[in-house]
């Protein structure tokens, strides 16, 4: 145990809380000092949001104690968690978009918050103060996402906090932004400000964080200093010590088109939509293209093209092998041979209320699960059966119902049954998101051994790392304008993370067009 | 057009426009929590069968008033228990709300149809009243009428100016990040289906009480639905909903005003311009995603599921 003079800010005795049919956090214990930047470490499903809800109030512990100060305490709600000096920046920012910068920040506040003007006045004080600034007028929705983070971290500054909870606060950042952020973070911890930094980003905490708690599968697996270990070392802790954490995959330069898009506009109806503006892509025949962005950014629409759910009038702007697709609707496009991995994977990737069968019948049913016209169900079974095993896809079988699985493993099976029906060309969105290390190097041994064959592969992805890793070539997509795409090694996460932030410098006249 | 038609058109504008009014300012309140009641035409048939009933028996039109909307709130808390305690669909349950309301009132009220009481008496403003033009119209009505227009201002700040309000707003925009900050989810939706029910409570005894002092099955003749309506057409907005509901008034009582021009035109025909009104409100909205998008509270509609 380590020895500090002043009691810890926060302390956790034996955490414990069980879900049906899942033990979420076992036996846990967690000492934060005042000052301090901890990393929380953990692969999805270890058991970090249970946590961090335990000591937001969120969620009751079924047994174990918490302390404060040195006093034990019991957190009955978020209201009360915020009066003693927590607070807590989500994943999923918890603000109302049709609200101001101000009223959202009073509402958190509760009766302290007093006359809005006043309030206006000290965030936009607290905000300057830190570097990040934002207008307090300004209504959500007019905001991008790295302000309405800003947002989320000035409301719980402008209270006197003690102890700030980040959660997973990187994943919507440019690195430009993440930067920023962590000066803030600093600047914040000096003053005497107790950080939770909840991640699975190795480099991010190794970076930023004075000590470290991992978990694994609910447990404590390890307590470490990040400055002082490397990055395989955090992972074995992470993921145990069987299995293979990090590779690299040979890249290839191919040159025989696929799938090529040629000057799509798209004007988007969505109000918080984005509109694309003179898109020029190519994907060669065995070959990964990633395109990185921050959230937000066209990528739903840029993807929405080219499933099919939104047709454009000139067929021509999108051809798969020369063939004109445009104007195809999504299932002539799969007809075809395109696989796609939709971004939500409830709703558009799976139907939540569907059995697993039912859901690899939804896709599958192109490659042999129908025979005049009716379902092959013993085909269908045996279909799914293939993808839960070889994706290891963590389910209570094929009768389970979709949404009854954890993001992550949904994930691997929606990736699974496209990629299980060899398509010529594979559009995934955020392919390993929520998911954990093993099974996202499976994935991309999956992606990678699909190329090989010849898939064409588009990877829209917010994971730097992921992108490098993967992509022979690599841009990125800002305000619905795609920078250049340049082969993996010529590029690099500096370039890359100008790019996402819509600095296309080196050739932005020539026009955005490459290969 | 004498100058004592348009005082009269306008006198009963208002006094038709009010029951509108008040269960509309109710529904109001109720969607900005993000809670679609469409009992809203069964509440106030409750009321105004139990409103009468007390004031037929008890002699005493206050407390007929205040059972009115004990009936709606009680009525109001059937809806509240069965779409937030069961999370069951606000549609289908506003809807049996209303077919129960219908039904038990005409049941509850059978004895009492074409029973004579005394209504509610207009209270004149002296000097306001004798205004030309608007001094009958806004100073010569009833006490209901009056505190209709109370009403409606303490909505308006309430929505706009308070903080309760901004809660209000907060919890129909986003049930699941209003409870993430501390905000009472569940508390906030259920006072605002009881204001709500309070409100057509109101509204029901008004019309069995004041407006026509007599009870008969099915007296509210739809005017539930037009509220509803009207809080679209109003665009979820208090001053409009205030507009829209005098608006209305006007147009149900158009088929006199245009016989005491001579002209006849059907009462029936003119009986649909509201709910023509409410579609090309609609229809303009909706032409433009910005505008719909931002103008109905986000979650209504959508049940909120306690956290496990």
């Amino acid at each position: 145990m380590k020895q500090h003079s002043p009691p810890p800010r926060l302390s956790l005795r034996g955490i414990t809380k069980q879900y049906p049919g899942c033990l979420a956090n076992d036996d846990v214990h967690l000492d934060i000092a005042p000052a301090e930047i901890h990393a929380l470490l953990g692969e999805n499903g270890a058991g970090k949001s249970t946590l961090m809800k335990v000591i937001y109030g969120l969620v009751k512990p079924d047994r174990g104690e918490v302390l404060w100060d040195g006093l034990p305490i019991e957190v009955k709600d978020p209201a009360q968690a915020r009066k003693m000096g927590i607070g807590m920046v989500f994943q999923h920012f918890s603000l109302f978009e049709t609200l101001t910068v101000t009223e959202n920040i009073a509402l958190a506040l509760g009766d302290d918050a007093g006359a809005l003007d006043q309030l206006a006045e000290k965030i936009r004080t607290v905000s300057e103060k830190y570097g990040m600034t934002i207008n307090p007028e300004r209504e959500i929705h007019t905001l991008s996402v790295g302000e309405r983070q800003r947002v989320e971290i000035v409301r719980c500054l402008v209270q006197n906090i003690k102890l700030l909870i980040l959660d997973e606060p990187t994943s919507v950042l440019t690195p430009q932004e993440v930067d920023s952020l962590f000066i803030t973070l600093r600047q914040l911890a000096s003053e005497g400000c107790s950080i939770l930094f909840i991640s699975h980003k190795l480099n991010e905490v190794k970076a930023l964080c004075h000590n470290a708690t991992v978990l694994r599968a609910g447990r404590v697996s390890g307590e470490c200093v990040p400055a002082e270990e490397d990055t395989t070392s955090m992972a074995k802790l992470m993921v145990g010590d069987d299995t293979p954490v990090s590779t690299t995959y040979p890249k290839k330069l191919r040159s025989t088109p696929l799938l090529c898009i040629s000057d799509l506009n798209l004007h988007s109806d969505d109000p918080f939509g984005v509109h694309l503006k003179h898109i020029n892509l190519t994907v060669n025949a065995g070959e990964i293209v990633g395109i990185a962005g921050v959230a937000g950014n066209g990528q739903e629409e840029l993807l929405a093209s080219l499933s099919g759910e939104h047709l454009c009038p000139d067929g021509k702007t999108i051809t798969f092998a020369g063939d004109a697709v445009a104007d195809l609707p999504p299932d002539q496009r799969r007809r075809w041979g395109l696989g796609f991995v939709p971004e939500e994977r409830l709703g558009r990737g799976a139907v939540p209320e569907m059995s697993l069968t039912e859901n690899a019948l939804l896709t599958g049913f192109l490659s042999g699960l129908l025979s005049k016209g009716m379902v092959a169900w013993k085909k269908a079974e045996t279909f799914a059966d293939q993808i839960i095993d070889q994706y290891r896809v963590k389910a209570a079988g094929r009768h389970a119902q979709a949404d009854s699985l954890s993001g992550g493993n949904l994930q691997k099976f929606i990736i699974g049954r496209e990629i299980m029906q060899n398509p010529k060309i594979l559009i995934a969105a955020h392919p390993t998101w929520g998911v954990d290390i093993g099974a996202a190097t499976a994935i991309h041994k999956a992606l990678i051994s699909l190329r090989d064959k010849g898939t064409a592969i588009l990877v829209i992805s917010e994971d730097i790392d992921e992108l490098f890793l993967i992509s022979d070539r690599i841009g990125a997509i800002c305000n619905g304008a795609l920078s250049p795409v340049k082969p993996t090694p010529e590029s690099s996460i500096q370039e890359l993370g100008r790019m996402m932030a819509g600095d296309f410098s080196q050739s932005a006249h020539e026009g955005s067009a490459t290969l | 057009m004498d100058i004592d038609l348009i005082t009269n058109i306008l006198y009963a504008m208002i006094r038709t426009g009010t029951p509108l009014l008040i269960v509309a300012l109710g529904e109001l309140v109720c969607e900005k929590s993000g809670v679609l009641n469409l009992g809203q035409e069964g509440m106030m048939l409750m009321g105004a069968v139990v409103g009468f009933i007390v004031t037929l028996l008890s002699g005493s039109l206050l407390l007929g008033f205040i059972l009115a909307m004990v009936a709606g709130v009680l009525m109001s808390l059937i809806f509240g228990l069965i779409t937030m305690e069961l999370s069951a669909n606000q549609v289908a349950t506003g809807l049996a709300l209303t077919i129960f309301g219908t039904g038990l009132s005409a049941f509850i009220g059978s004895e009492f149809v074409g029973k004579p009481i005394e209504g509610l008496d207009p209270v004149f403003i002296p000097v306001l009243t004798d205004l030309p033009i608007i001094g009958r119209m806004l100073f010569g009505q009833d006490l209901i009428v009056y505190l209709s227009f109370i009403l409606f201002g303490a909505v308006y700040w309430f929505i706009n100016h308070s903080r309760p309000g901004l809660v209000l707003k907060a919890v129909g925009e986003n049930p699941h990040a209003a409870n993430a900050i501390g905000l009472p989810v569940f508390k906030t939706r259920y006072l605002a289906i009881i204001f709500g029910g309070a409100m057509a409570g109101l509204a029901g005894g008004y019309l069995s009480l004041a407006y026509t002092p007599l009870w008969a099955e099915n007296m509210s003749a739809g005017r539930g639905w037009i509220a509803l309506a009207l809080v679209v057409f109003a665009s979820w907005k208090a001053e409009r909903v205030l507009l829209g509901a005098w608006l209305f008034g006007l147009a149900s009582i158009l088929h006199l005003v245009f016989q005491g021009l001579g002209f006849a035109v059907s009462p029936n025909l003119l009986a649909i311009l509201p709910y023509l009104a409410t579609v090309v409100v609609l229809v303009i909205l909706s032409s433009n995603q910005t505008r719909s998008r931002l103008v109905a509270p986000m979650s209504l509609g959508n049940p909120f599921h306690a956290r496990g």
